[in-house]
Parts: structure tokens; sequence; C-alpha cells
């Protein structure tokens, strides 16, 4: 397949994020939402769905998906309702699935997501709804059973579904990159993909260029990672593009992507021919969202990515790259944040990313596992701004010393290795005076000329105090010295 | 009391009212009600002795639905409205017999054969709760706890003789009741008077956390307030004297209902109830789409009937279905999933739905006017059993008096007020506005008081 | 309405209900006279009359987010058709 073909053709991509909310309790049920439980622990009546039983909605499931609407400027709905979703699959207890269809929680919004090139696109979201989660089906190799564990069903999601706006592989790998980030921020997510906390779907559709009317839409599931996500979209854009280039043509349907071959394929049952029948949930009452509801829970909002950027970027001044490091995650702004308040933003930008990431890299652990408290690494920080220590000395010597004795106040420690800086005159001027004295051949020499031999006699210092001579001050005390002699 | 009941189950069990007795715990149980009798720590049911319909959980014990489905289920809860009772020392004796799933109208539907009317064993009993409506007929326990989603509480009492009480939609928990339709389905009590189902009701309505539609409305005590107060403004509906559809021996004796209303001051006239007509059509679309949702849950894979034959996971679907779920159920499940699917759900759900806002509207209209409305509870009195009716839509017209109080959601209860020529109890239907069962009740005393059930009425 | 062959087994398909070969013409009747008779609710103009969703007067009814156990393992595995110590167990699920 050409490139001059595949030019012919545009791309286009619409997401569908799952994302299993942080709460203690499932959605409908009080039985735990927890991951990692024995199978078919975490489960009641009601999760089981047995008959008689009946859903009552976890409060915190609906703050949390008025959280992300908010977050992500979308409308929230001051009246929703719940719909079934009805099929047959066996790890949906009940036969249909409680979600939400025609009054969806929030409505409409927009992520934003910054490219390679550095251009902003806001990526449009069509709506965010609840719904709760299914159970698991577990491959029996010893039988010809399936085994069903319902641990799982019941855990509260929000689906966040966007418009077709996404154009490239790229910007969906983004867009996926920023949702995870921002539900993490938001502490409604732990955004694990590998652990099936954030999952995606997408909608891929082709069209020749300048045709109004999009292509027919395959789904395709199964992309646990950003990278996978956009190996998937390649395949299928490539594969799409040949069928039609070939006269055929693209039935809508839902194909899985394969990790292993990096290519999508049919699944045996059709899925179209399900109609969910949706009608609204009869056993739960409508949800209404007044202003003074908003408003606490705008109010319970932590400062998010871009606002921050745009703080750090503009205020701070610090380089786009930094920023967006500083921004990876809410614990390293809090971190950032509460060592900025005791010393300069640009210099504490450079130890997180420098010195302290390379330990996390190097220990495999997050800033949360760092041992260094904001305060202490401030203090260490003002300890290389007032020349007390130099920088070399600070990130070889007194940083890893710091990360051992972590209590120990970066002064003390520092005077401990002997890595104070020697920048009182009166001292070093001493110590000048004796090296002076030591090479008068050398002196000599220097006043003829040799100009280089300053280096000589400021190392002889060096030596003289064990290293903690401030280099350059005695550098200049040494050519003053030097001039004041005859 | 007990022991009573025990034996009188035991010499009626053809009437096949009951499907399982817990005679050793029942046993139990009075033994403690009566200590705490004696020193008078007993609740206010001490030793009332309650059968339950086959569709109210109660952990440990088994629960069906009427169906082979859930042959050998054994429920992990017990239903709020049965907690309350058994919070206040009532003692459970028995499960009974119902329509499966609570759909149908003679108890013939359940897949452990029909229960027989006391009065007359070649007739049906009503349903769905027929079990439990022959059980306080034939005073098998002290009064049964039914569900009424179309009638099911009040048409079996008119066929027995009894007192069932439909209270509205959302005044009693249905946690732990097995759904069939949802926005329709109620429980209530069948009783031998009034005041022992206003009692009952008491007890059992009020807000609960397990039930996201429950009425949070404080309950009254319902049976401290049981006698009426001045004259009342009744309608009747006008159809049920002039339809020919309707037994000339019911019409007798609401017409003599009426009279007697008349000459103790009370106000009755006709109404007119120009939807009617479409009472039931709404009321069959509405609840078989929900039905059919409902019951998807029964399919072999956590619990209840799976086909020995079933060899994959298609299969094990089909097969447990169709070999659990009897003829009616699964008939109602494909009109339900029908009218829900995508190219017919705004012709038939959708209307229905707005229609029952017109329905609700037109019968709120009648309560501003009128204190309570009065009418037949079935156009027939019992009719024999396997008296089949080949054509569908006249075995749902029998339902015709008795669905309006579940489209709209007020309350309902019958009245035995009288039988026909050859003694068999004809029922009298008193209906009033939503949560006004404070006045519905003290009216339905009142009525019960001077209509005696065993006077014979005059064509 | 009149349902055809295909509309009921496609109908029976969606509620996991077999149609036996002997029932296939009634129930075809049935379903038909049923339909037809519902269609009765067209008489009746509703433009602009909202559909009734919920019966219950009741909003917001929340539960707040504390984490019980209400069944054990055990308990929840006891009415299961087929099943070992931890899972129920169904014929495998194709995909």
């Amino acid at each position: 397949m050409t490139d001059d073909i595949k030019a012919q053709y545009e791309l286009v991509i619409g997401l569908e994020v799952h994302a299993q909310l942080l709460t203690e309790s499932k959605i409908f049920a009080s039985d735990a939402n927890h991951f990692g439980s024995p199978p078919n622990h975490n489960i009641s009546v009601i999760t089981l769905g047995h008959p008689g039983t009946l859903p009552k909605l976890n409060q915190k499931a609906v703050d949390l998906a008025i959280r992300f609407g908010l977050a992500t400027n979308s409308t929230i709905s001051p009246r929703t309702v719940f719909d079934r979703k009805n099929y047959f699959y066996p790890d949906l207890p009940k036969g249909y699935q409680i979600s939400q269809d025609k009054k969806p929680i929030c409505v409409g919004g927009e992520i934003w997501v910054k490219l390679k090139d550095g251009t902003e696109k806001a990526i449009p979201l069509h709506h965010t709804h609840l719904e709760e989660d299914a159970g698991k089906s577990i491959h029996d190799d010893q039988s010809t059973d399936t085994l069903l564990d319902y641990n799982r069903a019941g855990t509260p999601l929000i689906e966040i579904v966007t418009d077709p706006a996404m154009r490239s592989a790229e910007e969906a790998g983004a867009y996926l990159t920023e949702i995870r980030k921002l539900v993490r921020y938001l502490d409604i997510c732990d955004g694990n993909m590998e652990e099936g906390s954030l999952r995606c779907d997408a909608n891929i559709s082709v069209r020749k260029w300048g045709d109004p009317v999009l292509g027919t839409k395959v789904e395709i599931k199964n992309m646990n990672s950003v990278r996978f996500l956009q190996k998937a979209i390649e395949f299928e854009y490539d594969r799409q593009v040949s069928v039609l280039e070939e006269g055929g043509t693209l039935i809508q349907e839902t194909r899985m992507f394969d990790p292993e071959t990096g290519r999508t394929y049919g699944m045996r049952v059709k899925e179209s021919m399900n109609d969910y029948r949706y009608f609204p949930e009869p056993d739960l009452v409508p949800i209404l969202i007044d202003e003074e509801k908003l408003a606490a829970e705008r109010a319970k909002m932590p400062a998010l990515p871009r606002q921050l950027m745009q703080k750090y970027e503009g205020e701070l001044g610090l380089s786009h790259a930094d920023a967006l490091l500083l921004t990876e995650s809410k614990a390293t702004v809090a971190y950032f944040e509460e060592a900025i308040a005791q010393a300069a933003p640009k210099t504490v930008a450079n130890w997180l990313t420098g010195p302290v990431r390379t330990w996390m890299n190097e220990s495999k652990k997050e800033l949360s596992a760092f041992p260094v408290s904001p305060g202490v690494l401030a203090a260490l920080i003002r300890l290389v701004d007032e020349n007390k220590v130099s920088h070399s000395a600070a990130a070889q010597k007194l940083f890893p010393a710091l990360v051992e004795r972590p209590d120990v106040a970066p002064l003390a420690l520092a005077e401990e290795l002997q890595l104070i800086q020697q920048g009182n005159s009166d001292v070093l001027q001493a110590l000048i005076d004796e090296v002076l004295a030591a090479w008068p051949d050398k002196v000599k020499e220097y006043k003829k000329g040799k100009k280089g031999l300053i280096g000589l006699f400021v190392g002889e210092v060096m030596k003289k105090s064990k290293g903690q001579a401030d280099p350059k001050v005695t550098n200049q005390l040494v050519a003053r010295s030097l001039d004041n002699l005859s | 009391m007990v022991e009573y009941y025990l034996d009188r189950i035991e010499s009626t069990s053809h009437l096949n009212a009951f499907l399982a007795t817990y005679a050793d715990e029942a046993r139990s149980r009075a033994a403690k009600v009566d200590a705490r009798l004696a020193n008078g720590t007993a609740g206010r049911l001490a030793g009332m002795v309650i059968g339950i319909k086959d569709l109210l959980c109660y952990a440990g014990h088994g629960v069906h639905g009427g169906s082979k489905i859930l042959e050998g289920f054994v429920s992990q809860f017990t239903a709020t409205a049965i907690q309350r009772l058994i919070d206040e020392d009532a003692i459970i004796i028995g499960r009974q017999n119902c329509d499966e799933f609570g759909m149908g109208s003679s108890n013939e539907n359940s897949a452990y054969g029909p229960t027989l009317n006391a009065a007359d064993t070649t007739r049906v009993p009503g349903g769905s709760s027929g079990g439990s409506a022959v059980a306080v007929q034939a005073d098998l326990c002290f009064a049964s706890i039914g569900t009424d989603t179309g009638g099911s509480v009040r048409q079996p009492a008119a066929f027995c003789g009894v007192v069932g009480l439909k209270p509205s939609y959302s005044r009693v928990s249905r946690w732990g009741l097995l759904a069939y339709a949802s926005s329709f389905d109620t429980i209530g009590p069948i009783t031998r008077c009034v005041e022992d189902a206003a009692l009952l009701l008491e007890i059992m309505a009020g807000g609960d956390e397990q039930d996201s539609t429950v009425s949070q409305w404080p309950v009254p005590s319902y049976s401290q307030y049981l006698s009426i107060d001045g004259s009342k403004k009744i309608g009747y509906f006008r159809e049920s004297l002039d339809s020919e559809g309707v037994d000339e021996s019911v019409k007798a004796v609401l017409r003599q209902s009426i009279e007697r209303l008349r000459q103790e001051g009370h106000t009755v006239e006709p109404v007119e109830f120009p939807l009617a007509h479409y009472y039931l059509p709404t009321y069959y679309i509405l609840t078989t789409a929900e039905v059919s949702s409902n019951l998807s849950r029964y399919d072999g894979v956590r619990y209840g009937y799976r086909s020995p034959k079933a060899h994959d996971l298609d299969s094990l679907y089909r097969l447990s279905r169709t070999e659990g779920l009897g003829a009616e159920a699964r008939k109602r499940i494909l009109l339900g999933t029908f009218v829900l699917s995508a190219n017919y759900y705004d012709a038939y759900y959708t209307k229905a739905q707005r229609v029952r806002r017109l329905i609700k509207e037109e019968i709120e209209r009648h309560f501003q006017e009128y204190d309570f409305l009065l009418y037949p509870t079935t156009p027939s009195v019992a009719f024999p059993l396997g008296e089949e009716n080949s054509d569908p839509i006249k075995t749902f017209l029998a339902d015709i008096f008795t669905v309006q109080a579940n489209v709209t959601g007020v309350p309902a209860i019958s009245l035995p007020l009288g039988t026909d020529e050859q003694g068999l109890p004809v029922g009298i239907q008193v209906l009033a506005g939503a949560f006004q069962e404070e006045k519905l009740l003290a009216f339905a005393r009142y009525l019960e008081q001077f209509v005696q059930a065993s006077e014979e009425v005059p064509i | 309405m009149q349902v055809d062959k295909d509309t009921l087994q496609k109908i029976a398909q969606l509620a996991r209900l077999e149609i036996q070969p002997g029932e296939e013409e009634s129930l075809k009747a049935t379903l038909s006279s049923v339909l037809t008779w519902m269609e009765q609710l067209n008489e009746l103009d509703t433009s602009g009359i909202e559909p009734l969703t919920h019966m219950s007067v009741e909003v917001n009814a929340f539960r707040p987010d504390v984490a019980k156990q209400t069944l054990t393992t055990e308990q929840g595995l006891l009415n299961a058709p087929k099943r070992d110590e931890q899972f129920f167990r169904v014929p495998k699920v194709l995909e």
C-alpha cells in the first residue's frame, strides 16, 4: 500500500474510555470495590443478581462523575437517570447492565492535548456517563468450562465518549495519555491500564478527503496501553484503506486487537445483532443536581494540569519540558509546590527533574517513596544557592547522603561531610598568604606575566582547605593578593 | 395457634395453597413468642401466624416464584416487609402457591399445580396470589402477604371472599419481592377483616434503605384511624353497571352497596373514565416490557434450573429458560422483548408511557372531586378451572377493574361485600388517592361493617 | 402488527428462548393479535405529553460509600448449578 494511496484517505477516530472509580464500595451495592481479592469474595445478593434484589446508588460515584465533568468543562445534567442495557452474557448477572442512555450525567466537554509539533487541540467529548462493570470470565484449561468471578461485577465506571474528532494515532495516544493523567489528578481513578482500571475502545473509520459522510465505523477492543492503541489504529487504517481500494465493503463490526501480532481480527459472534432495548431503570430514581452541589464539588477540585502548566511556564518561567514533568502527577505537583515555598522555583525544578528523577528511575520507585521531604530538599537547595556548598558537591555527595539519612538537616550533614565551602575572606586570606609565601618563585613568574599560574595557587588553597574553599571567592582573593604584592 | 394452623394446612392439602410449611421453625418461634407475651415484651403481631406468597424472600428458605426455573433456590436474605412482621413477633408458617412470577389471574400458571378455591374446589381462587387468598379463606393462617401488580391481591381476595389490600405504589419496600413489573409491583396483605389489613400495612410500610423507589412519606398509624368522619362523595364506574361484560350477580352486589351508602347519607354518583378502554393495552405493554428484562436473570448460570441438555453457552441459556419458564411467562417475555426492540420502542413503549401519564392525570382529577371510587373487583365470580380462553385478549379483560390502580399507583382494597346465588363470593373494590390509605381503610371498615358478606343478594 | 417467522425468531434469540416447531404458528398468531390490540393506543393523541418514566416521586436516593461484607463466597455459590470452591462454572464461552 503506497503512501500515495493512503494519502487519499482521512482517518477518523472516536474513543470510548472506561474508568473504574476509586470508591470503597460498588456502584449499586455495598460489596467492596477492591482489586485482587480471592474469587467471588466481593459479592452480595445484589451483585449476583439474586431474585428480589434492588440497586442502591453510591453517592461517591456520582460525586466523582461530577468532578470529572467539571474538570472537562462538560455540562452537568441537572436531571440525570439510569437506563437498562439488555443483553445476555455470563459475566452480566442480571441479564442487563445498569447504564445511562438518553440522559447521561455529563454532556459535552473537552480534553486538551498538545502534539509533538507544539500545537494544542481540544478533543470534544460527546458525553460521560455512569454505569456498572461486569464480572470476569476465565478460561479453565483443565476442562471445557469457563469460570466466573463476580468480584468486578458492579464496580462503578464512568464511560467517556468523544466525538469522532481525532485524525491520527498520535492524537489518539495523546488523548488517552491526557485522560489517564487527568483521572489520576482528580483522584477518581488510578489509571492502571494493565489491571484494567482504565480501558479504551476505539471507533475507527476512513473516508476520502473532502467526503462529508463518515465511513463505516469499526470498533476495536483489547488495547491495554497507549502504544497498543496507536498500533491498532495504524493497522486498522491500513486494513480499511486496503479493503476499500480493492473495491470491497467494510462491515460495521467489533474487532479485537492482538498485541502479539499487532493486527485486528473479527469476532465470531456478530455484535451488531444485539439490540440492547434500552429503557429507563424503574428501580432507580432520578438524580437532581443543583448549583449548590456543583459549587460544593468545584470547591473540592484540585488545580488541574493545564492550569498548572500555564502557571509554571508563564509565571514561573520554567521550560515546557520541565513543566510537563512537574505536572505529571498530583504527587509531583504537591512536592514541587511545597518545596518552592522555601526555595527558588527554577532551582527546585532542576533538582526535581534532575537528581530526584534519576533516583526514581534507578530505584524504580514513585515520588511518594522518595524519603527526602520537600522542606529538607528545599534546605539543601538553599545551601547551594547561598554558596555554602558547591553544586557538584551537593549533587554528588550531599544528595545521596541525604537520601540515606533524610532526618538529618542538610546543613549538619554538610558539615559532617566537610562539604561546607569556606567563603570567609579572613580565613581564606590566611590560607592564601601561606600559599603565596610557600611559592615565591611562582609568584615572581606570575608577576612577570604567567597569569595562568593563578590556577596553581587556587589549587593549593583548595588542598590546604581540604576542598572546602569556595573556588570563586578564592580566585578573586588570590588575584587581588597577587596584585597587592609588589 | 401454630398447631391449629398446621393441622388445618395438613387437612386441606388438596387445595394446594401452601408449597412449603415451616412446622418446626414455627413451633419454636411460637414458644419464644409465648415467653415474650408472658413477660410483656412481645411485639405488636405476637402470635399472628402468617403465610407468605412464593414471591417473597425469606432467608434460609426456598423462594421459587411459582416457577420451575427457581426450583430448589434458597434465599440468602429476607424481604423488608416480611422482616418487619417478624420483628413484631409474627410467625411465618409457610410459602404459598402463586402464578409464575405473578403472571396470571387464576393460579393455573403455577409450575406446582393450581390452587383450588375452598368455596368450590372446581373453581379457581384467582391469581396470582391464589394460594395466599385460599389460605385466609380456608383458615390456614391468620393472614397472608401477597403481591399485586395488576390485581393479584384484590382479584383472588374477591374470588375467595376475603379482604385484599393493594397499597399505593412505593408505600411498601420492594426489597425481597421477586420482580415482575417494577413500576407496578406492590406488596399487600390478605386478611379476614379490614382492621387486620390496616395493622399489617402499618407495620410493613415506610422508608427502607434497600429500595431506592420506596416512599419517604411518614406512615400513619393506620390501625388507629379506622373511623370515618362525615359523609363522603363516592364515584362509581358507570360502565360496571351498564356493561354486558359484568355478571348480574356482581352488579347486584355493587348496586346494593351503592344503595346502602346513599341511605347513610353519602353521595354516590356514576363517573366517566373515557380512557378506560386504554388501561389494559397500556398495562400489558409496560408490564411485558419490564418483565422481559426482570426475568433475564433466570439464565441457569448462578442459580436456579440449568437444563441437563445444555452443552454450550447458547444452549444453556435457551434450554434452561425454555424448559424452566412456563408458557405464559415465555409469551410475555416475547411480547415485552418486541415492544422494547429498537424499531418499535417509540410506537409501543414510549406511547404507553405517555398514555400512562394521561390515565394517572385522569384519576387524579376524579380524586379532586370524589373521596373514593367504587367498582366491582372483577367482572365475574370465580370461574371454573381449566376454562381456557383461546382468545388471549379475553383473558386480559378479566383484569379491567383492577389494573387501573396499578397503572396509576393509587391504593385499592377489595371487600367481600356479597355473594352470588350459589354462594360464591363477590368482591367490591374501593380506591382512594395516592397515599390516602388512612382514609381508604377507614371507609373500607365502615363498608365492611354494614354490608354483611353472607347476605343473599336478590337479583 | 403482523409478526412473521423471521421476527419471531429474532425476538426469541434476543430473549434466549426456543420456539418449538409446534408452537411457532400459535405464537405468531398470539403475538400478532396482542400487538394489534395494543395499537389501540394510537387512537389517543399524546403529542406534547411527557412519558411517565418513574412512578415514584423520590429523587436522589443515595447510599454512603461504605464497604460491607454481606455474603460469604460459600453463600454466594450455594445455589449454583455448577461450581467449585471458588467459581461459578458454565460451558466454555467462545469468542
